[in-house]
């Protein structure tokens, strides 16, 4: 039994499922591309995925941004890149990446005294 | 006294004609090309009513202190008649497809970022602040709009086909921005050469040819002489009120 499990955001239902289970072309010529939004919240220094949407060209992806993720107050800068631009790491290749990281605490600092006037660490 | 009905009557006129033009773009919820462009219209049109309220809420305040009434922006929102409305008749005209709704929204909100840039230079402080305000709203209106036709125009057969039967129906509503009513406070007769010098560059842009000079241009929305359209519109958008006076949610 082969179960596939995809993980979709909020706006981002790909084509290649919309029709599952079918014979029809799943492959939708005139839908717009995907992007991938991040937002810079007013505290934050960093950009944050905030998730995805369809738009036909940059400037379409960031005013849909803006409309879709920003309406309360959410941020104060955005990014948009097409996902199709995204690499993304395999999870089959899993076990090789993350795992041997598992025993090695000590790359962790966490065998120093610190000294008491040092705050914040 | 005279140029108090003047200011109440050109607050009304404004907030007439962002509440009528909220409530057809609000038909487009859950109806948009698109999930994203749904909800870019839908915010337009929240943006509208919130303008739409500020004016209500001035002129009711203004009236109730000229004759001792009892207005407020519901009372004038959803109780006046369809003569008694001044909204510019392309805000009621019904939305057609994508394009007409793009395109009318094109052309008010550049009329819109013109005239509110002058109400902000207003002797009168209440108009000036709503105008400040409403402008950074109208000014993203415009920019989302003008893409919207550019990409329209300069896009498939179909879309160019789309949005040039848009033009052709509703250019001969654009004239009616520039004659002044009697009561108009704010004269907007000569932000006529502005407007069409910004329509210009997108038409450029969006490869549409301009319109010839001079066409005939309809007129009658500002002094309560509509077309067919509104009647209807006011009957869907105040029934509840009518049937249920002063229910809340």
């Amino acid at each position: 039994m082969n179960i596939q499990i995809r993980k979709f955001y909020y706006g981002d239902i790909p084509e290649d499922t919309a029709q599952v289970g079918s014979n029809h072309s799943t492959t939708n010529e005139n839908a717009w591309p995907l992007w991938e939004v991040f937002i810079r919240s007013k505290q934050g220094l960093d950009h944050k995925h905030a998730g995805s949407l369809h738009a036909a060209d940059a400037a379409m992806a960031i005013e849909n941004a803006r409309d879709v993720y920003t309406r309360r107050q959410e941020g104060v800068s955005i990014w948009v890149i097409e996902s199709k631009h995204v690499h993304a790491s395999n999870p089959d290749d899993a076990e090789m990446f993350y795992e041997p990281a598992s025993d090695k605490i000590y790359r962790h600092p966490t065998f120093y005294d610190l000294p008491d006037e040092l705050k914040h660490m | 006294m005279m140029n108090e009905n003047k200011l109440v009557s050109s607050t009304l006129q404004l907030a007439d004609s962002a509440l009528i033009l909220g409530q057809r773009n609000a038909a487009w919820c859950a109806h948009g090309p698109i999930l994203e462009q749904d909800i870019a219209i839908t915010n337009i049109t929240l943006d509208l009513i919130g303008q739409a309220r500020n004016f209500y809420q001035y002129a009711a305040k203004l009236m109730n202190e000229a004759d001792n009434k009892n207005e407020t922006e519901d009372t004038l929102a959803y109780f006046r008649n369809e003569r008694d409305f001044k909204n510019y008749l392309i805000c009621e005209l019904p939305n057609g497809d994508w394009a007409q709704t793009i395109l009318r929204q094109f052309f008010l909100s550049t009329f819109q970022s013109l005239l509110f840039e002058k109400m902000m230079q207003s002797s009168d402080t209440q108009l000036a602040a709503i105008a400040t305000k409403s402008i950074k709203e109208i000014q993203y209106h415009l920019k989302w709009s003008s893409e919207w036709v550019i990409r329209l125009g300069d896009g498939t057969e179909e879309s160019r086909n789309r949005i040039l039967a848009a033009v052709d129906y509703l250019w001969m509503y654009t004239g009616e921005f520039f004659i002044p009513a009697a009561y108009e406070i704010f004269n907007a007769a000569d932000l006529q050469q502005d407007w069409l010098h910004h329509v210009a560059i997108v038409f450029e842009e969006a490869t549409i040819p301009f319109p010839a000079e001079n066409q005939f241009m309809q007129t009658g929305g500002k002094t309560g002489m509509h077309t067919e359209h509104l009647g209807f519109i006011i009957a869907e958008m105040q029934s509840l009120q009518r049937a249920y006076p002063g229910a809340e949610w």
